[in-house]
């Protein structure tokens, strides 16, 4: 049994030279190979990982902001409208005050004329009166003249005016 | 994580074909049992876990090995056992207890390609078939999922990466030693799972040899060497911040200690392995030694013996995986502390209280 705790330096020998020479070849043709493509995939899934949730990032970047854009889109149409809205007012009240002066612009000129033709008819039936009146008072007159004692009469109330004066 | 699945699997074909074996062995010593040699367990445990010029297969068949002796002086001689097991060859015969000796009785070292370095090297054959074809199909599927034995070995790999080196080494300088690691791993892994199983090409006891363990040993101590830097030798020779008066004493400790680790990493995989293999071949041993008192008797113990058996290479299969990792676990963490850079803050008593919780 004492053989049990007692190396040898035969297997010593060929332990030390066995695993020196596998230790070489393993580390050069079976360990840097496959822990380079574990490291290299565990690159690619992080890589793919981080692209991800950038993209989700962007995603939601691109979100707010179409959302963004569509509020000011909303915002400028209102805009827009309101302001139509105003200059259609405006006009329709520009037109109503520009048709109202007109209006009374022919009321007046139309109650002058009327006024106008109305003194010309008032002067012209008083004038007419006034020839009516004449030639009555004419006939009147020829009327009355047309007797002596009438006439006499007349004269001597005529002169009588005279000599009173 | 632990790769649960293809360790059960496997697990099931060593032990079904050892229920069969059991059986069929048990026969064969019924038989020719009588008048023969008594059944030695001691002896029988002692050939399986020491080191052996021949392989034993089964019953009287046995692989002779080649035989390689240097004389300092006289060279090389080689010549294969069974040969040297008829008569004298070359200047060396065979003692009663079947050790080499040289006739003149002039000192000679034992370069054998023996079970061991069989196993040894159908061990390392293996592991460079099974890591290099892994490392074709990292090429061949590069960026695809892993498959088959690339997905089987896949976690085992990143757990050395990232559960051993990374965590006892640092972000900063663990892929250096992750070839080390990893063929230290597997190379402790692959050849405690060979011991396990009892027929040829398995069943050496290599993992559990004192060579082997010393050897892994050394390189790791080699690799502490080589990598520790100005402020671990500092910690050893001069600890900073502890009085001169207690150096005296503080310095021999942590030289021994500097020794201490790597001993410790010997003796305690050479101890497990040795151990699970003397405690199943003890449980067989059980089934032969109540088998000679009556082949009944045999028979009835041989289910209890079977069941701790079935136990016990379940718990080994543990133990395997686990010795492993320990030993990788403590060299990475050896090279962790040769490579640390200096803190100034760094409470020593506790950090080596915490190691040698680990030990």
């Amino acid at each position: 049994m004492e053989k049990l705790i007692q190396p040898e330096i035969g297997l010593i020998f060929w332990m030390t030279l066995s695993f020196v020479v596998v230790l070489y070849i393993l580390g050069k043709f079976a360990w840097k190979p496959i822990l380079k493509a574990l490291s290299e995939r565990e690159q690619n899934i992080e890589e793919a990982l981080n692209t991800a949730r950038k993209a989700k990032e962007e995603m939601i970047a691109l979100k707010s902001d179409n959302e963004r854009l569509l509020n000011e889109a909303r915002g400028e149409r209102d805009k827009m409208l309101k302001e139509a809205r105003d200059t259609k007012d405006a006009i329709i009240a520009e037109a109503k005050g520009k048709a109202q002066a007109e209006a009374n612009k022919i009321m007046a000129s139309a109650r002058d004329s009327i006024n106008n033709e109305k003194m010309a008819a008032i002067t012209e039936l008083k004038n007419q009166v006034a020839k009516m009146s004449i030639e009555i008072a004419e006939k009147i007159l020829r009327h009355e003249l047309s007797q002596d004692e009438k006439q006499k009469a007349l004269m001597e109330n005529l002169i009588r005016d005279i000599s009173l004066n | 994580m632990y790769c649960i699945h293809p360790v059960r699997v496997s697990s099931l074909k060593p032990i079904l074909l050892s229920i069969l074996f059991l059986f069929l062995s048990l026969h064969i010593f019924a038989e020719g049992g009588e008048g023969n040699k008594k059944f030695n367990a001691g002896e029988l445990i002692g050939n399986h876990i020491t080191d052996s010029h021949e392989w034993h297969i089964a019953g009287h068949l046995a692989i002779p090995l080649p035989v390689i002796l240097y004389t300092p002086g006289k060279g090389l001689s080689a010549s294969m056992y069974n040969k040297l097991e008829e008569g004298e060859m070359d200047g060396f015969k065979l003692d009663a207890k079947h050790n080499i000796i040289a006739s003149d009785g002039s000192k000679f070292y034992d370069f054998s390609i023996t079970k061991n370095v069989l196993s040894l090297f159908i061990s390392i054959l293996l592991m460079l078939w099974i890591f290099t074809s892994v490392a074709k199909s990292y090429k061949r599927r590069e960026g695809q999922a892993p498959k088959g034995l690339q997905s089987a070995l896949e976690p085992i790999i990143l757990f050395v990466r990232d559960d051993v080196a990374k965590a006892s080494i640092g972000e900063k300088k663990f892929m250096k030693y992750m070839p080390f690691l990893l063929t230290v791993f597997f190379f402790i892994w692959i050849n405690n799972l060979m011991g396990l199983f009892p027929f040829f090409p398995g069943g050496a006891n290599l993992t559990g040899n004192i060579a082997v363990t010393m050897t892994l040993a050394l390189i790791t101590l080699v690799v502490v060497a080589f990598s520790a830097n100005k402020n671990y030798w500092m910690h050893i020779v001069a600890m900073p911040g502890v009085p001169k008066g207690i150096l005296f004493l503080l310095t021999p400790i942590e030289i021994l200690g500097f020794f201490l680790r790597p001993f410790v990493l010997m003796v305690r995989l050479f101890a497990n392995i040795t151990a699970g293999h003397i405690i199943a071949l003890s449980f067989f041993s059980l089934i032969f030694i109540f088998g000679e008192m009556n082949v009944g008797v045999g028979y009835g113990v041989a289910v209890f013996s079977l069941a701790f058996t079935v136990f016990m290479a379940m718990l080994e299969l543990l133990v395997a995986f686990l010795q492993a990792y320990v030993f990788t676990l403590l060299s990475a963490i050896y090279i962790g502390a040769a490579t640390e850079e200096h803190h100034h803050n760094h409470d020593h008593p506790e950090a080596h209280v915490e190691e040698a919780a680990i030990v």
